[in-house]
């Protein structure tokens, strides 16, 4: 049996400390995330997130946290 | 007990004081006429456990004494006029970070490289107004190796008490000249150690928040408080800040630890002054000349007086007023174009009996010479 | 621990540009320290002038931010005077290299243990954009308005003849490589240099049509190629990654504990 594949709980988001430089966004590899009307990052496919963690650790404003199960 | 005399150079016994006073630290770069000090260090403080770094700079040489300061050690750096120079941002630093540390400039002719092997006292200046902004500072000269040694113990002394860079103005002859030094006894002296904060760990502590009576105690960088330094404006945190109140503060405060403060750090000796119509004021190894010439005619019952000055910053004025008070003429007599001459015409009452006998050619000034410059002020020609 | 932590979350949103790489160093560089385990108390940060030197307040270490170009002098004092702490000293390529340059040159000399993590934006950020030493020829600047005539240093280079025993070259887009090799460095005992291309969308960007932060990242991910690849040999002009250097030599803190050894008699 293949080990299951790591599911995200939650993408904790600091709105006051994101500067909507959109670089979580673009490097995302499954397209999880976009920038709202204010130009702060949201999860809008949640779902599709494959917790590799590569928005938290590129992010420069230290403004997502992506919470896994395990 | 046996006394221990020794017979050393000005540069040895500023070394052998710094020792005595508990320095751990030392960093310096070679420089004339100072680099006796660099190599007492390097030969004396490893055999005590203590560490000396020869830097690639002067630069680097205060900002490692400042960041080792910062860690709980006794430190300094040994300089002459171009390595002072280079300093300055840094001496800038740590009256801003109040980080204790004592700088001894062993001047020599400037400006530039000027007379490396020759005498001056043209740093006066620089160690007051050197470095940028507004600020106090604590410059200390002397001019016998006894002299040099007691007040460069003074000079830990007050880095300690004050939180303060303290200056040491030697020059090349007193730094050079060979004579007798009585080594104090271990408790000869006082010596301050540093205050350190007694907030136990997990507290808040305050590192730039002053107790009433002004002092800060310090906690060990490194140890068991995590804080911040920075030579920007900053609050009690030591954090950054802009805000206008916090900012005059702290000006206030870097100012008048070190002003309100002068009597305590006024050091000076004086010889016949009481009945002496014709005052000199001198220091460090000009006023070895003006000594002699006072002593010397006094004995032919010539009634000449000195005010030897040793600290020179913060200028101890009403000191000068007092002393000054009785004199018809003053005569300066010092090393340069009247640096310290313009701090006394300030203190006393008549600044126009205040006179200068200077030498600017490199070569100590002579007896003759103050003679020859008090008889033109008498009005008895050459 | 949690990277977050690490930090002084009170000064947060930090002071840097949207975009800025030095974001992304620092929480490479929280991650590298709490992979390592090391007490927030173990640790002191250095730091000089510039945006980079404003790191230092945002970690809950023991941090002190001093002058211009001098931090590796200071962290020398320090790291003599407490040989037990981690040091870091994180840098401009302004603060490193040019006015500083002398004091890199001799910290790596000494092998003294002290991380240097010098963040090379190629620009002078805080004061609007002039060039730096490694801006790089033809590159603009507001002090380059014709293109530089300068030419860059090559830090790995320099460091590496300078005698540091570790030195490594990563980027902002390449972040798990990035904290892996800060958190070498940091255990590495000696001199380590950790050169990271950090972008600055705002000064050297917006002057070079390097387009935005975003763009500027795929720049760094198409215009370099780890070290002991096959492309870094097939694309000779590609920027190389990785760790150049990782050797053992006689550690300067080490090295005087033994010298006073000696002078005491007791070796």
């Amino acid at each position: 049996m293949p080990k299951n594949k790591p599911k995200v709980k939650e993408h904790r988001i600091e709105r006051d400390w994101c500067k909507g430089c959109g670089i979580c966004v673009h490097f995302c590899p499954k397209n999880v995330l976009d920038l709202d009307n204010e130009k702060k990052v949201m999860a809008a496919r949640p779902e599709d997130c494959i917790c590799c963690r590569l928005c938290q650790f590129r992010c420069p404003d230290l403004a997502i946290e992506v919470v896994c199960e395990d | 007990m046996s006394r221990q005399i020794e017979f050393v150079q000005g540069n040895v016994a500023c070394a052998k004081a710094a020792l005595y006073a508990g320095l751990e630290f030392f960093a310096g770069y070679p420089i004339t006429p100072s680099s006796e000090i660099a190599e007492y260090m390097a030969k004396r403080l490893p055999q005590n456990g203590g560490k000396f770094l020869q830097m690639e700079d002067e630069i680097a040489s205060i900002c490692a004494i400042i960041g080792a300061s910062l860690t709980g050690r006794k430190v300094m750096t040994a300089t002459s006029g171009p390595g002072f120079s280079l300093m300055q941002e840094a001496l800038g630093y740590a009256v801003m970070t109040e980080i204790p540390c004592v700088i001894a400039n062993v001047q020599r002719g400037g400006p530039s490289t000027g007379l490396p092997t020759h005498v001056s006292q043209g740093d006066v200046n620089q160690a007051r107004y050197g470095t940028h902004g507004e600020h106090a500072i604590v410059a200390l000269t002397a001019s016998t190796a006894q002299d040099i040694f007691t007040l460069t113990v003074d000079a830990f002394n007050f880095a300690e008490t004050y939180r303060t860079p303290v200056i040491l103005l030697l020059d090349e002859t007193t730094g050079h000249l060979r004579e007798r030094l009585e080594v104090p006894a271990a408790d000869g002296i006082a010596t301050v150690g540093r205050l350190k904060t007694t907030v136990s760990q997990g507290v808040d502590y305050h590192p730039y928040l002053p107790r009433e009576d002004g002092r800060l105690p310090m906690s060990d960088f490194g140890g068991a408080h995590r804080y911040n330094v920075t030579g920007l404006f900053h609050d009690m945190w030591g954090f950054p800040t802009e805000n206008p109140k916090i900012v005059y503060g702290l000006i206030r405060h870097l100012v008048d630890k070190i002003d309100h403060n002068a009597d305590q750090m006024a050091r000076w000796k004086e010889y016949y002054i009481d009945d002496a119509p014709t005052l000199l004021v001198s220091y460090g190894a000009a006023a070895r000349s003006a000594l002699h010439l006072v002593e010397n005619r006094r004995k032919r019952g010539e009634k000449l007086g000195l005010l030897e000055l040793q600290t020179l910053w913060p200028f101890p004025h009403e000191l000068v007023r007092e002393k000054c008070c009785h004199a018809q003429s003053i005569v300066v007599v010092e090393m340069n174009m009247g640096q310290v001459l313009q701090q006394v015409k300030l203190a006393v009452r008549q600044p126009e009996k205040a006179f200068l006998a200077n030498r600017i050619d490199g070569e100590l000034i002579t007896p003759t010479d103050i003679q020859n410059i008090i008889h033109v002020i008498q009005g008895k020609g050459v | 621990m949690s990277v977050r932590d690490y930090l002084r979350e009170r000064f947060f949103p930090h002071m840097w540009c949207p975009g800025c790489g030095h974001g992304t160093v620092l929480n490479a560089l929280l991650r590298a320290v709490e992979k390592l385990g090391l007490d927030k108390s173990e640790i002191v940060m250095v730091s000089g002038i510039g945006c980079s030197a404003r790191i230092s307040g945002y970690v809950d270490f023991h941090t002190m931010h001093t002058i211009h170009g001098r931090a590796l002098a200071f962290a020398t004092g320090i790291k003599m005077s407490r040989p037990e702490l981690s040091v870091l000293v994180p840098m401009g390529d302004g603060d490193a290299l040019a006015i500083g340059g002398n004091h890199f040159l001799h910290a790596a000399r000494r092998n003294i243990d002290l991380t240097a993590i010098i963040m090379n934006n190629r620009i002078y950020g805080m004061t609007g954009g002039q060039f730096s030493p490694l801006t790089g020829y033809g590159c603009f600047g507001t002090t380059a308005p014709y293109g530089s005539v300068d030419h860059s240093f090559d830090l790995v280079e320099l460091s590496t003849s300078a005698g540091a025993s570790f030195v490594a070259r990563s980027t902002t887009y390449h972040v798990i490589e990035l904290a892996g090799i800060i958190e070498k460095a940091i255990a590495h005992r000696g001199f380590s240099v950790v050169e990271v291309m950090s972008q600055c969308p705002t000064n050297f960007g917006r002057r070079n049509q390097a387009g935005s932060a975003v763009e500027m990242l795929e720049t760094y991910r198409k215009q370099t190629v780890p070290l002991d690849s096959e492309a870094a040999q097939t694309s000779p002009e590609k920027i190389r990654r990785g760790v150049f250097v990782e050797k053992k030599r006689p550690e300067y803190t080490e090295a005087y504990e033994e010298m006073i050894r000696s002078a005491t008699g007791e070796s």
